[in-house]
């Protein structure tokens, strides 16, 4: 009883240890209770398997076309497949405390927000950038994707920003995911729209420009820019406006997401609304 | 008794009767909406464009079927490959086997509505790629079209027979259905010539009906002779389906011999 009190009486985030705590443990157990795909049987069909196919598949389709060299697909697809988890793993993350009857104990809880917030998309974004390492791998593998070897710890940074961008993008949707019906609907047309819009498979300026304009509000079309001409050569510097742009875009999701997540929180309590389907 | 419920109820009107439900219940399935509606357009979209700034605008035709058939796959893969499971998941596997009907025919009405659905793909990218790319349809062998399409949908269709028969040996089939949807969109040269894969992955096309039913259909519709690959795909139907049957009744024997028809 008196443990209790102590716990219920504390503030939200009394102490820096706890907001840790929270951001790191809860995170990783958060991860591996709600990310439906994480079992290895699971896993590796569906978050290296997958991948590995698309990439070859617009590799080849790309050669067919003759739209562009082996390079352009394969940096595209495999900074692209980070969405894997920054989409579908975000939106897991979040909206299947729901779906698994958890969102109302959660809520519950005095824990900081901001750190269960954050917590969830720290093992998103590690997994994230476990697959594009995968992707590249296919692609210098199967594809004779090269690159100068100076140029990888560059690439790996514009890589890992592009992924915590994508992850802004997929916690909104995972944000959303607290109050819509069926957001993984909303996830799927989002990976596959990304295909289309991002500049993944098809150079930018060869889209209407309706799309153009659409483009440079996603995540990803900046920073799979930004990896193509650092594989080519260029350095980190010519590329910086385009980080920059990438993260502001993804530092804008997140903050969305945040304010969704906030936002749902109260109405769906005010609406008694938590687990209504 | 069970005999003398199979007699009453006659394999077509199963067929027919499951065909029909199965329809409605996946038309009405937002995910199905994605897989055969949306997808195709996002990905004949991404084909009509890849093609246009490649210098391939001939194409156009060629890659609105290809996009089509990719949603026909699509549609059987995750529909036909997680049937057994969906249903012990929703607790009617038990009821299905148990009725008068035989569990063969339910599943082909099933399977062949998986298929079927993917229409909505062929015509969906057909349409686009005349509203929003100027891609006239015009078919070189109209009549031969028209038979095309149902031969590549049933080939499609009892293919999803043998996916739902042996993916119930792995619990997760939809982890199963991620991974196979581009390689079968690689390997039967859908929207890529089979030539430039390496020489090992034509065989694999050839055991797959839509290899044949994308040949069809693009003979019958561009030129060329379709019957040899009609030919083909009716007959890989017809293996399909006695391949399915064996699986089929191999899996509801040792289901009932080991009681694990309910366990998922």
């Amino acid at each position: 009883m008196t443990a209790g009190t102590a716990v219920l009486g504390a503030p939200r985030s009394s102490s820096l240890t706890s907001f840790f705590r929270v951001l790191f443990v809860g995170g990783i157990i958060v991860y591996r209770a709600l990310f439906n795909w994480i079992r290895p049987a699971i896993y590796i069909p569906t978050m290296l398997g997958s991948p590995l196919f698309q990439i070859l598949f617009f590799a080849n389709l790309g050669k067919y076309s003759g739209v562009g060299d082996t390079n352009f697909f394969v940096v595209g697809n495999a900074v692209q497949v980070c969405s894997m988890s920054a989409i579908y793993g975000a939106t897991m993350t979040l909206a299947n405390e729901r779906y698994f009857g958890t969102l109302a104990q959660l809520l519950a809880t005095p824990a900081n927000r901001a750190a269960l917030f954050l917590g969830r998309t720290l093992p998103v974004i590690a997994n994230g950038l476990l697959v594009s390492v995968f992707g590249f791998i296919v692609g210098a593998l199967f594809l004779d994707f090269s690159m100068p070897a100076s140029q990888i710890p560059a690439l790996a940074l514009v890589v890992t920003l592009t992924v915590v961008s994508c992850t802004g993008f997929g916690m909104m949707l995972g944000s959303i995911g607290i109050r819509a019906r069926d957001v993984f609907f909303a996830s799927n047309l989002a990976y596959f729209l990304m295909l289309l819009m991002c500049g993944v498979n098809i150079p930018i300026d060869s889209l209407p420009g309706w799309m153009q304009a659409i483009s440079k509000a996603l995540p990803l079309t900046h920073g799979i820019a930004a990896a193509r001409l650092l594989a080519s050569g260029e350095t980190l510097g010519s590329v910086a406006g385009l980080i920059r742009t990438e993260l502001l875009i993804g530092a804008t999701y997140g903050f969305l997401a945040f304010a969704l997540f906030r936002y749902f929180e109260a109405s769906s309590r005010k609406y008694a609304s938590l687990d209504r389907f | 008794m069970r005999s003398q419920g199979r007699a009453e109820v006659p394999a077509h009107r199963v067929i027919l009767a499951n065909w029909l439900f199965s329809m409605k219940s996946l038309t009405k399935s937002s995910f199905f909406v994605l897989v055969t509606v949306l997808q195709p357009l996002i990905f004949s979209t991404i084909a009509f464009f890849m093609f246009k700034s490649g210098g391939r605008p001939g194409s156009l035709l060629y890659a609105a079927l290809g996009a089509g058939l990719m949603g026909i796959w699509s549609s059987t893969l995750f529909g036909s490959g997680g049937l057994i499971q969906w249903e012990r998941f929703q607790g009617t596997l038990e009821l299905l086997i148990a009725s008068p009907s035989q569990f063969m025919w339910i599943l082909v009405g099933s399977t062949l509505a998986t298929s079927t659905l993917g229409l909505y793909s062929v015509a969906g990218t057909l349409l686009w790629g005349a509203v929003a790319f100027d891609i006239p349809l015009e078919l070189a062998h109209p009549a031969l079209f028209v038979l095309a399409l149902p031969a590549t949908v049933i080939g499609l269709g009892t293919l999803g027979l043998v996916l739902a028969s042996t993916f119930v040996l792995y619990r997760h089939a939809n982890a199963l259905s991620n991974l196979l949807e581009y390689p079968v969109w690689l390997v039967t040269g859908l929207l890529v010539p089979v030539s430039l894969l390496p020489g090992w992955a034509a065989p694999l096309g050839w055991i797959l009906s839509p290899t044949w039913g994308i040949k069809a259909i693009r003979y019958s519709a561009l030129g060329g002779n379709p019957v040899p690959a009609l030919l083909a795909t009716v007959g890989l139907s017809v293996a399909y389906l006695v391949i399915g049957t064996r699986f089929i009744a191999y899996f509801e024997r040792r289901a009932r011999e080991d009681a694990t028809l309910a366990l998922t």
